[in-house]
Protein backbone atom coordinates (compact mmCIF):
# COMPACT_ATOMS: atom_id res chain seq x y z
CA UNK A 1 0.00 0.00 0.00
CA UNK A 2 1.27 3.52 -0.64
CA UNK A 3 2.64 5.51 2.23
CA UNK A 4 1.31 8.83 3.21
CA UNK A 5 3.31 11.58 1.61
CA UNK A 6 6.09 12.48 4.02
CA UNK A 7 9.05 14.75 3.57
CA UNK A 8 12.15 13.64 5.45
CA UNK A 9 14.62 16.22 4.17
CA UNK A 10 14.05 19.34 2.19
CA UNK A 11 16.58 18.25 -0.44
CA UNK A 12 15.47 14.72 -1.21
CA UNK A 13 12.53 12.59 -2.15
CA UNK A 14 12.31 8.79 -2.36
CA UNK A 15 10.18 7.48 -5.20
CA UNK A 16 9.15 3.84 -4.97
CA UNK A 17 7.90 2.22 -8.18
CA UNK A 18 7.48 -1.53 -8.54
CA UNK A 19 8.65 -1.98 -4.96
CA UNK A 20 12.01 -0.35 -5.78
CA UNK A 21 12.73 2.85 -3.86
CA UNK A 22 15.08 5.34 -5.53
CA UNK A 23 16.29 8.45 -3.75
CA UNK A 24 16.44 11.69 -5.73
CA UNK A 25 18.52 14.49 -4.22
CA UNK A 26 18.46 18.03 -5.45
CA UNK A 27 19.33 21.32 -3.80
CA UNK A 28 16.32 23.14 -5.15
CA UNK A 29 13.26 23.40 -2.95
CA UNK A 30 11.03 24.23 -5.89
CA UNK A 31 12.14 21.15 -7.77
CA UNK A 32 11.64 18.95 -4.69
CA UNK A 33 8.13 20.30 -4.40
CA UNK A 34 7.55 19.55 -8.08
CA UNK A 35 8.82 15.97 -7.62
CA UNK A 36 6.52 15.42 -4.64
CA UNK A 37 3.56 16.51 -6.70
CA UNK A 38 4.63 14.55 -9.79
CA UNK A 39 5.12 11.29 -7.89
CA UNK A 40 2.33 11.66 -5.37
CA UNK A 41 1.33 8.22 -4.14
CA UNK A 42 4.77 6.83 -4.99
CA UNK A 43 6.76 8.83 -2.46
CA UNK A 44 7.86 6.76 0.49
CA UNK A 45 9.88 6.88 3.69
CA UNK A 46 9.44 3.29 4.74
CA UNK A 47 12.41 1.68 2.99
CA UNK A 48 16.06 2.57 2.63
CA UNK A 49 16.74 3.06 -1.07
CA UNK A 50 19.36 0.93 -2.74
CA UNK A 51 19.81 3.51 -5.48
CA UNK A 52 20.31 7.24 -5.39
CA UNK A 53 20.58 10.02 -7.95
CA UNK A 54 22.00 13.46 -7.32
CA UNK A 55 20.28 15.92 -9.61
CA UNK A 56 22.21 18.95 -10.78
CA UNK A 57 19.90 21.63 -12.04
CA UNK A 58 21.00 23.44 -15.18
CA UNK A 59 19.69 26.70 -16.66
CA UNK A 60 16.41 26.47 -18.57
CA UNK A 61 16.70 25.02 -22.05
CA UNK A 62 14.82 23.14 -24.70
CA UNK A 63 12.95 20.04 -23.49
CA UNK A 64 12.36 17.34 -26.10
CA UNK A 65 10.49 14.46 -24.42
CA UNK A 66 9.91 12.76 -27.80
CA UNK A 67 13.53 12.88 -28.85
CA UNK A 68 15.36 9.55 -28.97
CA UNK A 69 17.29 8.74 -25.85
CA UNK A 70 20.73 7.10 -25.99
CA UNK A 71 21.56 4.52 -23.36
CA UNK A 72 24.92 2.85 -23.32
CA UNK A 73 27.33 1.19 -20.94
CA UNK A 74 31.00 1.76 -20.39
CA UNK A 75 32.41 -0.87 -18.06
CA UNK A 76 30.26 -0.66 -14.93
CA UNK A 77 28.68 2.70 -15.62
CA UNK A 78 25.57 3.43 -17.62
CA UNK A 79 25.11 6.70 -19.49
CA UNK A 80 21.72 8.09 -20.51
CA UNK A 81 21.54 11.04 -22.88
CA UNK A 82 18.80 13.07 -24.45
CA UNK A 83 18.80 16.68 -25.52
CA UNK A 84 17.36 17.81 -22.20
CA UNK A 85 19.41 15.68 -19.81
CA UNK A 86 22.57 13.70 -19.19
CA UNK A 87 22.72 10.97 -16.57
CA UNK A 88 25.31 8.51 -15.31
CA UNK A 89 24.63 5.56 -13.08
CA UNK A 90 26.64 2.80 -11.45
CA UNK A 91 24.29 -0.07 -10.52
CA UNK A 92 26.94 -1.68 -8.30
CA UNK A 93 27.46 1.34 -6.07
CA UNK A 94 23.84 2.37 -6.55
CA UNK A 95 24.94 5.97 -7.15
CA UNK A 96 24.02 8.11 -10.09
CA UNK A 97 23.82 11.72 -11.17
CA UNK A 98 21.54 13.63 -13.49
CA UNK A 99 22.08 17.00 -15.11
CA UNK A 100 18.81 18.56 -16.20
CA UNK A 101 16.64 21.62 -16.09
CA UNK A 102 13.79 21.98 -13.61
CA UNK A 103 11.13 19.87 -15.32
CA UNK A 104 9.44 16.54 -14.52
CA UNK A 105 9.98 14.95 -17.95
CA UNK A 106 13.73 14.44 -17.81
CA UNK A 107 13.81 12.66 -14.45
CA UNK A 108 10.74 10.68 -15.52
CA UNK A 109 12.71 9.35 -18.49
CA UNK A 110 15.71 8.56 -16.29
CA UNK A 111 13.49 6.57 -13.93
CA UNK A 112 11.95 4.62 -16.82
CA UNK A 113 15.41 3.68 -18.05
CA UNK A 114 16.68 2.69 -14.61
CA UNK A 115 13.62 0.53 -13.98
CA UNK A 116 13.96 -1.09 -17.42
CA UNK A 117 17.56 -2.01 -16.65
CA UNK A 118 16.74 -3.30 -13.17
CA UNK A 119 13.71 -5.29 -14.31
CA UNK A 120 15.74 -6.96 -17.05
CA UNK A 121 17.82 -8.67 -14.35
CA UNK A 122 14.82 -10.52 -13.00
CA UNK A 123 12.67 -11.31 -16.03
CA UNK A 124 10.48 -8.21 -15.90
CA UNK A 125 9.98 -5.35 -18.33
CA UNK A 126 8.11 -2.13 -19.03
CA UNK A 127 5.38 -2.31 -21.64
CA UNK A 128 3.51 0.38 -23.55
CA UNK A 129 0.19 -0.60 -22.02
CA UNK A 130 -2.52 0.65 -19.76
CA UNK A 131 -3.22 -1.61 -16.82
CA UNK A 132 -6.02 -1.90 -14.37
CA UNK A 133 -6.95 -4.02 -11.40
CA UNK A 134 -10.28 -5.77 -11.06
CA UNK A 135 -11.26 -8.45 -8.55
CA UNK A 136 -7.67 -8.56 -7.31
CA UNK A 137 -6.19 -9.29 -10.73
CA UNK A 138 -4.34 -7.06 -13.18
CA UNK A 139 -5.33 -6.69 -16.83
CA UNK A 140 -2.95 -5.07 -19.30
CA UNK A 141 -4.07 -3.27 -22.46
CA UNK A 142 -1.20 -2.93 -24.87
CA UNK A 143 -0.96 -0.95 -28.04
CA UNK A 144 0.87 1.77 -29.84
CA UNK A 145 -0.16 5.39 -29.53
CA UNK A 146 -3.77 5.74 -30.69
CA UNK A 147 -4.71 2.08 -30.13
CA UNK A 148 -7.00 2.97 -27.24
CA UNK A 149 -5.00 2.79 -24.00
CA UNK A 150 -6.33 6.10 -22.77
CA UNK A 151 -9.85 5.36 -24.05
CA UNK A 152 -10.17 2.01 -22.28
CA UNK A 153 -8.77 3.57 -19.11
CA UNK A 154 -11.28 6.38 -19.26
CA UNK A 155 -14.16 3.91 -19.76
CA UNK A 156 -13.26 1.82 -16.70
CA UNK A 157 -16.19 1.33 -14.29
CA UNK A 158 -15.94 2.28 -10.58
CA UNK A 159 -14.89 -1.18 -9.41
CA UNK A 160 -11.76 -0.98 -11.58
CA UNK A 161 -8.57 0.58 -10.21
CA UNK A 162 -6.28 2.19 -12.76
CA UNK A 163 -2.62 1.19 -12.42
CA UNK A 164 -1.44 3.22 -15.40
CA UNK A 165 -2.79 4.51 -18.68
CA UNK A 166 0.59 4.47 -20.43
CA UNK A 167 3.47 2.30 -19.13
CA UNK A 168 2.80 -1.01 -17.44
CA UNK A 169 5.30 -2.42 -14.98
CA UNK A 170 5.70 -6.20 -15.23
CA UNK A 171 7.55 -8.02 -12.46
CA UNK A 172 8.43 -11.73 -12.35
CA UNK A 173 8.41 -13.22 -8.87
CA UNK A 174 8.81 -16.95 -8.22
CA UNK A 175 7.77 -17.71 -11.78
CA UNK A 176 4.58 -15.62 -11.57
CA UNK A 177 3.95 -12.23 -13.15
CA UNK A 178 2.63 -9.17 -11.34
CA UNK A 179 1.49 -5.80 -12.61
CA UNK A 180 2.43 -2.75 -10.56
CA UNK A 181 0.96 0.71 -10.69
CA UNK A 182 3.20 3.43 -12.10
CA UNK A 183 3.24 7.21 -12.07
CA UNK A 184 4.08 7.15 -15.80
CA UNK A 185 0.96 8.79 -17.17
CA UNK A 186 -0.23 9.22 -20.72
CA UNK A 187 -2.97 11.42 -22.13
CA UNK A 188 -5.11 10.88 -19.06
CA UNK A 189 -2.45 12.80 -17.14
CA UNK A 190 -3.32 10.85 -14.00
CA UNK A 191 -0.81 8.77 -12.10
CA UNK A 192 -1.82 5.18 -11.42
CA UNK A 193 -2.54 3.72 -8.01
CA UNK A 194 0.51 2.37 -6.23
CA UNK A 195 -0.79 -1.20 -6.02
CA UNK A 196 0.18 -4.61 -7.36
CA UNK A 197 -1.76 -7.64 -8.55
CA UNK A 198 -1.09 -10.92 -10.37
CA UNK A 199 -1.46 -10.44 -14.10
CA UNK A 200 -4.54 -12.27 -15.37
CA UNK A 201 -4.33 -11.38 -19.04
CA UNK A 202 -2.93 -9.03 -21.64
CA UNK A 203 -5.14 -7.58 -24.35
CA UNK A 204 -3.75 -6.17 -27.58
CA UNK A 205 -5.98 -3.22 -28.30
CA UNK A 206 -7.75 -2.35 -31.53
CA UNK A 207 -10.84 -0.21 -32.03
CA UNK A 208 -13.57 -1.59 -34.28
CA UNK A 209 -17.33 -1.84 -34.94
CA UNK A 210 -18.05 -4.47 -32.26
CA UNK A 211 -16.58 -5.75 -29.03
CA UNK A 212 -14.79 -9.05 -29.48
CA UNK A 213 -11.87 -10.99 -28.08
CA UNK A 214 -9.78 -13.20 -30.35
CA UNK A 215 -7.03 -15.68 -29.48
CA UNK A 216 -3.44 -15.19 -30.57
CA UNK A 217 -0.79 -17.83 -30.91
CA UNK A 218 2.41 -17.40 -28.93
CA UNK A 219 4.41 -16.13 -31.91
CA UNK A 220 1.85 -13.41 -32.68
CA UNK A 221 1.67 -12.51 -29.02
CA UNK A 222 5.44 -12.31 -28.64
CA UNK A 223 5.77 -10.28 -31.82
CA UNK A 224 3.14 -7.78 -30.71
CA UNK A 225 4.45 -7.39 -27.18
CA UNK A 226 8.05 -7.04 -28.32
CA UNK A 227 6.95 -4.16 -30.52
CA UNK A 228 5.41 -2.48 -27.49
CA UNK A 229 8.18 -3.22 -25.01
CA UNK A 230 10.49 -0.45 -23.88
CA UNK A 231 14.01 -1.15 -25.16
CA UNK A 232 16.30 1.70 -24.22
CA UNK A 233 19.72 0.17 -24.13
CA UNK A 234 22.05 -0.30 -27.05
CA UNK A 235 23.70 -2.95 -24.92
CA UNK A 236 23.39 -6.42 -26.56
CA UNK A 237 23.12 -8.27 -23.26
CA UNK A 238 20.33 -6.02 -22.07
CA UNK A 239 18.37 -6.29 -25.33
CA UNK A 240 18.72 -10.07 -25.15
CA UNK A 241 17.50 -10.16 -21.56
CA UNK A 242 14.38 -8.14 -22.32
CA UNK A 243 13.72 -10.20 -25.46
CA UNK A 244 13.93 -13.46 -23.52
CA UNK A 245 11.79 -12.03 -20.72
CA UNK A 246 8.97 -11.16 -23.11
CA UNK A 247 9.15 -14.59 -24.77
CA UNK A 248 8.95 -16.25 -21.34
CA UNK A 249 6.03 -14.02 -20.42
CA UNK A 250 3.84 -14.97 -23.41
CA UNK A 251 4.36 -18.64 -22.64
CA UNK A 252 2.92 -18.11 -19.18
CA UNK A 253 0.31 -15.36 -19.51
CA UNK A 254 -2.69 -15.30 -21.85
CA UNK A 255 -2.44 -12.66 -24.58
CA UNK A 256 -5.52 -12.00 -26.73
CA UNK A 257 -6.65 -9.33 -29.15
CA UNK A 258 -9.43 -7.05 -27.87
CA UNK A 259 -11.32 -5.13 -30.51
CA UNK A 260 -13.67 -2.67 -28.89
CA UNK A 261 -16.24 0.01 -29.49
CA UNK A 262 -15.35 3.01 -27.34
CA UNK A 263 -18.11 2.68 -24.76
CA UNK A 264 -18.26 1.20 -21.27
CA UNK A 265 -19.81 -2.11 -22.39
CA UNK A 266 -16.38 -3.40 -23.31
CA UNK A 267 -15.61 -3.80 -19.62
CA UNK A 268 -18.29 -6.52 -19.40
CA UNK A 269 -15.82 -8.73 -21.27
CA UNK A 270 -12.98 -8.06 -18.84
CA UNK A 271 -13.36 -9.92 -15.59
CA UNK B 1 31.69 -28.24 -59.14
CA UNK B 2 29.78 -25.60 -57.16
CA UNK B 3 31.65 -24.09 -54.20
CA UNK B 4 30.37 -24.99 -50.78
CA UNK B 5 28.76 -22.20 -48.80
CA UNK B 6 28.61 -22.08 -45.06
CA UNK B 7 26.22 -20.11 -42.89
CA UNK B 8 26.32 -19.06 -39.24
CA UNK B 9 24.05 -17.03 -37.02
CA UNK B 10 25.53 -13.66 -36.16
CA UNK B 11 26.44 -13.34 -32.51
CA UNK B 12 24.56 -10.06 -32.04
CA UNK B 13 21.13 -11.64 -32.00
CA UNK B 14 18.65 -13.03 -29.54
CA UNK B 15 16.36 -15.74 -30.86
CA UNK B 16 13.61 -18.02 -29.69
CA UNK B 17 11.39 -20.58 -31.42
CA UNK B 18 7.79 -19.64 -30.64
CA UNK B 19 4.89 -21.63 -32.03
CA UNK B 20 6.94 -22.98 -34.93
CA UNK B 21 8.28 -19.56 -35.92
CA UNK B 22 11.72 -18.26 -35.10
CA UNK B 23 11.64 -14.84 -33.48
CA UNK B 24 14.94 -13.05 -33.89
CA UNK B 25 15.97 -9.71 -32.47
CA UNK B 26 19.10 -7.90 -33.48
CA UNK B 27 20.80 -6.84 -30.27
CA UNK B 28 22.50 -4.03 -32.18
CA UNK B 29 19.35 -2.08 -32.96
CA UNK B 30 16.41 -4.13 -31.54
CA UNK B 31 15.06 -4.86 -35.03
CA UNK B 32 12.69 -7.82 -34.92
CA UNK B 33 12.52 -10.60 -37.52
CA UNK B 34 10.22 -13.61 -37.79
CA UNK B 35 11.08 -16.73 -39.80
CA UNK B 36 8.57 -19.32 -40.98
CA UNK B 37 9.02 -23.03 -40.36
CA UNK B 38 11.39 -23.81 -43.25
CA UNK B 39 13.51 -20.74 -42.67
CA UNK B 40 13.64 -21.59 -38.97
CA UNK B 41 15.18 -24.97 -39.83
CA UNK B 42 17.95 -23.26 -41.77
CA UNK B 43 18.48 -20.77 -38.96
CA UNK B 44 18.84 -23.49 -36.35
CA UNK B 45 21.16 -25.54 -38.57
CA UNK B 46 23.40 -22.58 -39.38
CA UNK B 47 26.34 -23.69 -37.25
CA UNK B 48 29.11 -22.46 -39.54
CA UNK B 49 30.31 -26.01 -40.15
CA UNK B 50 27.50 -27.63 -42.15
CA UNK B 51 27.39 -26.59 -45.81
CA UNK B 52 24.16 -24.96 -46.90
CA UNK B 53 23.50 -27.61 -49.57
CA UNK B 54 23.74 -30.30 -46.89
CA UNK B 55 21.29 -28.44 -44.66
CA UNK B 56 18.89 -28.22 -47.58
CA UNK B 57 19.24 -31.85 -48.68
CA UNK B 58 19.28 -33.39 -45.21
CA UNK B 59 16.86 -31.19 -43.33
CA UNK B 60 14.64 -29.34 -45.79
CA UNK B 61 14.10 -31.82 -48.62
CA UNK B 62 13.56 -34.74 -46.25
CA UNK B 63 11.09 -32.81 -44.14
CA UNK B 64 9.21 -30.73 -46.70
CA UNK B 65 7.67 -31.56 -50.09
CA UNK B 66 9.90 -29.37 -52.24
CA UNK B 67 12.14 -29.95 -55.27
CA UNK B 68 15.85 -29.88 -54.32
CA UNK B 69 16.73 -27.18 -56.89
CA UNK B 70 13.90 -24.95 -55.74
CA UNK B 71 14.75 -25.53 -52.09
CA UNK B 72 18.39 -24.62 -52.71
CA UNK B 73 17.44 -21.44 -54.58
CA UNK B 74 15.06 -20.40 -51.79
CA UNK B 75 17.71 -21.14 -49.16
CA UNK B 76 20.30 -19.07 -51.04
CA UNK B 77 17.88 -16.17 -51.25
CA UNK B 78 17.02 -16.44 -47.56
CA UNK B 79 20.59 -16.49 -46.27
CA UNK B 80 21.52 -13.55 -48.49
CA UNK B 81 18.57 -11.60 -47.09
CA UNK B 82 19.51 -12.44 -43.52
CA UNK B 83 23.12 -11.54 -44.21
CA UNK B 84 21.92 -8.25 -45.67
CA UNK B 85 20.19 -7.54 -42.38
CA UNK B 86 23.39 -8.34 -40.50
CA UNK B 87 22.04 -11.31 -38.58
CA UNK B 88 23.70 -14.13 -40.55
CA UNK B 89 27.20 -14.73 -41.83
CA UNK B 90 27.67 -16.41 -45.22
CA UNK B 91 31.09 -17.67 -46.31
CA UNK B 92 32.72 -20.07 -48.74
CA UNK B 93 34.77 -21.39 -45.83
CA UNK B 94 33.75 -22.88 -42.53
CA UNK B 95 32.96 -20.20 -39.96
CA UNK B 96 34.70 -20.57 -36.62
CA UNK B 97 32.49 -20.30 -33.56
CA UNK B 98 32.68 -16.91 -31.93
CA UNK B 99 31.79 -15.77 -28.49
CA UNK B 100 28.13 -14.97 -28.37
CA UNK B 101 27.22 -11.49 -27.26
CA UNK B 102 24.19 -12.79 -25.43
CA UNK B 103 24.54 -12.43 -21.69
CA UNK B 104 21.70 -14.74 -20.75
CA UNK B 105 21.17 -17.08 -23.70
CA UNK B 106 18.37 -19.54 -23.12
Amino acid sequence: MPDTLTVTEASQVVVEIGGLPIRLRVDDAGFIDLLHKRYEGFVTTSREPQFEFQIEVTPPGLIEPDEDVRVHRNSENWFFDRGDFHAEWNPTSGQGKVRQTVNPYSIDCVLRIVHTLLLARTGGFLLHAASAMRNGRAFLFSGVSGAGKTTISRLAPPDVTLLTDEISYVVKESGEYFGFGTPFAGELARVGENLRAPIAEVFLLAQGPANKIEPLDTAEAAHALLRNTLFFAEDPGMVNSVFQSVCDFVRKVSVRRLTFVPNAEVWELIR
Amino acid sequence: MTEKRYVARDTHVASRLMGGEMMIMSTRDSTLFTLNGVASVIWEAADGKTPLDEIVSEQICKEYDVAPEQAMMDAETLVEQLAGHGIMIVSDQQIAPRENSEVNPK
